[in-house]
């Protein structure tokens, strides 16, 4: 008797994707990149400084296109001349945290977080400062809900940040660096969150990092050489 | 409240001096642009009141604008004649009471039929040249103002005293009359008259006040040598700025010479046309200025603001969104800008309307100012219109910003 396993759609693929830059002299960001990161997963890419960590996030996150290869999102291949096309699904499907929180500075936390949602549009007024409270307030922000980004610390900032990133209920949660401008506090309680999320709600984390102890914490690590993946761990 | 909206409201608003400087750069436009546009209207119709309808609209005399036909030509290939003149040998219209039944039939007007004649008035060993107008007092009514710009009697006291005449209210001050004096009138044969004063006429125009006099046409008549002659027709239509067409048609149907307002005023209307474009031209000027303010600011907040577009585009926003928010900015800037420049505007034409104005030429007056629905709305589109281009070139490169460069920049 032979047990039929369940077979799930990675919800991000890269096949053979290669980024390159520059007119005259060319610049390999990524090269002959192919990668899977498969829902419920914490994915952590390591690499040194100017190795194409970032570049390679951004091309799962739909923020770039490749200069060759392709992308899939849950198996469907993403259109790479339709920035139209790539904005919907990173409002619906992605979430981005970046080393800086880039909140938007005249608005307060609260606002910040309702963003997504309202550019979404597909709930009431009510249920998106609902959904936005009670992000908050599970991030432990309820008391600075009405605060404006400036009278926060960094890493209230951070987790606003993470907020706003969860407020459409992403599948993917996409981390550049997130810790970077952090002290050690403020780097646990973030990775916390970034772990919780992967266990409770079996969101994937997608972070990139040169803490190598961070990245020990995920549940799959990649490193990323001049532009190639060199070793994959789990 | 609107997501984009809400956006740009919040970004014109952290900018707020520059903002109301860019504002009130499109405030003066519209402003000044309303209060020209008021008082070139009100100039203009303030020309047409005072000059033009105060007067008959066309005046037909008995002059051709030809030369009367020659037999020669009949008979000849004529190259030229020489010496012709345009002046009738017998002066007066022919059947002028023909041609009075004949407009009546189709013209949407008035007729009244006038003799002309130059006489020299004399009172109290004082002379001073005048121009007698010979009216018919129940026609005259329908084709000038005459009977309004009377300041003492009628014009039916023409009708009480044998060769009763109006004057000129200067006319008289300079002469010493008054209503009931006996005046001289010598016609240019050398005919006298004596005349009854019996009302004083003030229209306003110093030149028309100081050498006009209206008799019944009998006596005009007498002045002019002529029994029955007619000289002159006065014409006054329905649709002042069909004169010129109207008069083409009198002319072309009785031969005689029928000059529009527009006709006899054409330097002056050429003049206001010259000053209309020049007016044009200056507003034109002023709003373009304020459009380049509006420019300035959408392109500096466009700039400040390019961090917050890479995220707004990471989260997901499109091009479309954010090329949106920063293009309603210019037009929340084009607005309120329109708002206060039409209170502006108001408020200069009230004061301007407040400013007495001196001629030697006229009576004293106040600037005229015409108040108009359409000079706001106009003044209001075109500083719209002017906002929303100036705002679209920073919005498009707003939206065309790649957020992987600026977040990489910014980390």
């Amino acid at each position: 008797m032979t047990i039929q396993l369940p077979v799930t759609t990675p919800l991000i693929e890269l096949r053979h994707v290669t980024k390159t830059i520059g007119d005259g002299v060319e610049t390999t960001l990524v090269r002959d990149i192919n990668m899977k990161i498969e829902p419920g997963e914490f994915v952590a890419i390591t690499g040194p400084s100017g190795s194409g960590k970032s570049s390679l996030l951004y091309l799962l996150g739909l923020l770039d296109v490749p200069t060759s290869g392709e992308v899939l999102m849950q198996g469907r291949a993403v259109p790479a001349n339709s920035e139209t096309e790539r904005a919907r699904l990173r409002l619906k499907l992605l979430g981005f945290v970046f080393q800086f929180h880039f909140l938007l500075t005249e608005f307060s936390a609260l606002t910040n977080v309702t963003l997504p949602m309202r550019a979404l549009g597909e709930l009431s007024d009510r249920a998106m400062k609902d959904r936005a409270l009670h992000l908050l307030q599970s991030l432990g922000l309820q008391s600075h809900a009405h605060k404006l980004p400036g009278q926060l610390s960094g890493g209230q900032r951070q987790r606003v940040a993470i907020a706003r990133a969860l407020a459409n209920e992403p599948q993917i949660i996409l981390a550049d660096e997130p810790t970077g401008n952090l002290d050690s506090a403020s780097s646990e309680q973030v990775l916390g969150v970034l772990r919780q999320l992967v266990d409770e709600t079996k969101r994937s984390v997608v972070m990139v990092t040169h803490d190598m102890a961070l990245a020990a914490r995920a549940d799959r690590h990649v490193r990323i050489v001049d532009g190639r993946l060199v070793d994959e761990t789990t | 409240m609107n997501l984009v909206l809400d956006i740009a409201l919040t970004h014109v608003r952290s900018r707020l001096r520059q903002t109301f400087v860019g504002l009130m750069g499109v405030a003066m436009g519209v402003g000044f642009s309303v209060m020209m546009a008021a008082l070139m209207e009100g100039s203009q119709r303030d020309f047409v009141n005072q000059l033009v309808d105060a007067l008959p609209h066309i005046t037909m005399s008995d002059e051709r604008r030809e030369p009367p036909r020659q037999p020669a030509e009949d008979v000849y290939q004529v190259v030229a004649y020489s010496g012709l003149s345009t002046m009738a040998t017998r002066p007066g219209i022919k059947n002028p009471y023909a041609i009075i039944a004949s407009l009546d039939s189709w013209l949407d007007g008035a007729v009244a039929p006038s003799v002309q004649a130059r006489a020299v008035i004399r009172y109290a060993s004082r002379d001073t040249a005048a121009n007698v107008t010979g009216i018919d007092p129940k026609r005259e009514a329908a084709v000038s103002k005459l009977p309004e710009q009377l300041r003492q009697g009628t014009l039916k006291d023409l009708h009480r005293a044998s060769n009763a005449i109006i004057l000129g209210d200067r006319l008289a001050e300079k002469i010493g009359a008054r209503v009931g004096n006996t005046i001289a009138v010598v016609s240019g044969t050398g005919r006298v008259l004596s005349c009854t004063v019996v009302a004083l006429v003030h229209s306003g125009i110093s030149q028309s006040d100081e050498t006009q006099a209206f008799t019944l046409i009998k006596t005009a008549q007498i002045l002019a040598g002529q029994t029955g002659i007619v000289n002159a027709m006065r014409i006054r239509v329905a649709g002042i700025m069909d004169a010129r067409q109207i008069a083409e048609r009198i002319e072309a149907q009785s031969g005689y010479k029928s000059v529009s307002w527009q006709e006899a005023n054409e330097d002056l209307i050429s003049a206001l046309e010259i000053r209309n474009f020049i007016m044009y031209t200056v507003v034109g000027a002023i709003l373009l200025v304020a459009s380049f303010g509006t420019y300035n600011i959408i392109s500096t907040i466009t700039h400040e603001k390019t961090r917050d577009i890479a995220i707004l585009k990471s989260l997901g926003f499109t091009e479309r969104t954010v090329r949106s928010i920063f293009l309603l900015e210019a037009l929340i800037i084009g607005l309120a800008g329109t708002v206060l420049g039409w209170l502006l505007g108001y408020a200069l034409c009230s004061a301007l309307g407040t400013i007495e104005f001196k001629s030697p030429f006229m009576d004293a007056t106040r600037l005229p100012m015409y108040y108009s629905p359409t000079h706001y709305l106009l003044a209001g589109l075109v500083a719209l219109a002017a906002s929303a281009i100036a705002g679209y070139l920073p919005a498009r490169k707003a939206a065309s910003v790649h957020p992987v460069e600026i977040i990489r920049g910014a980390s």
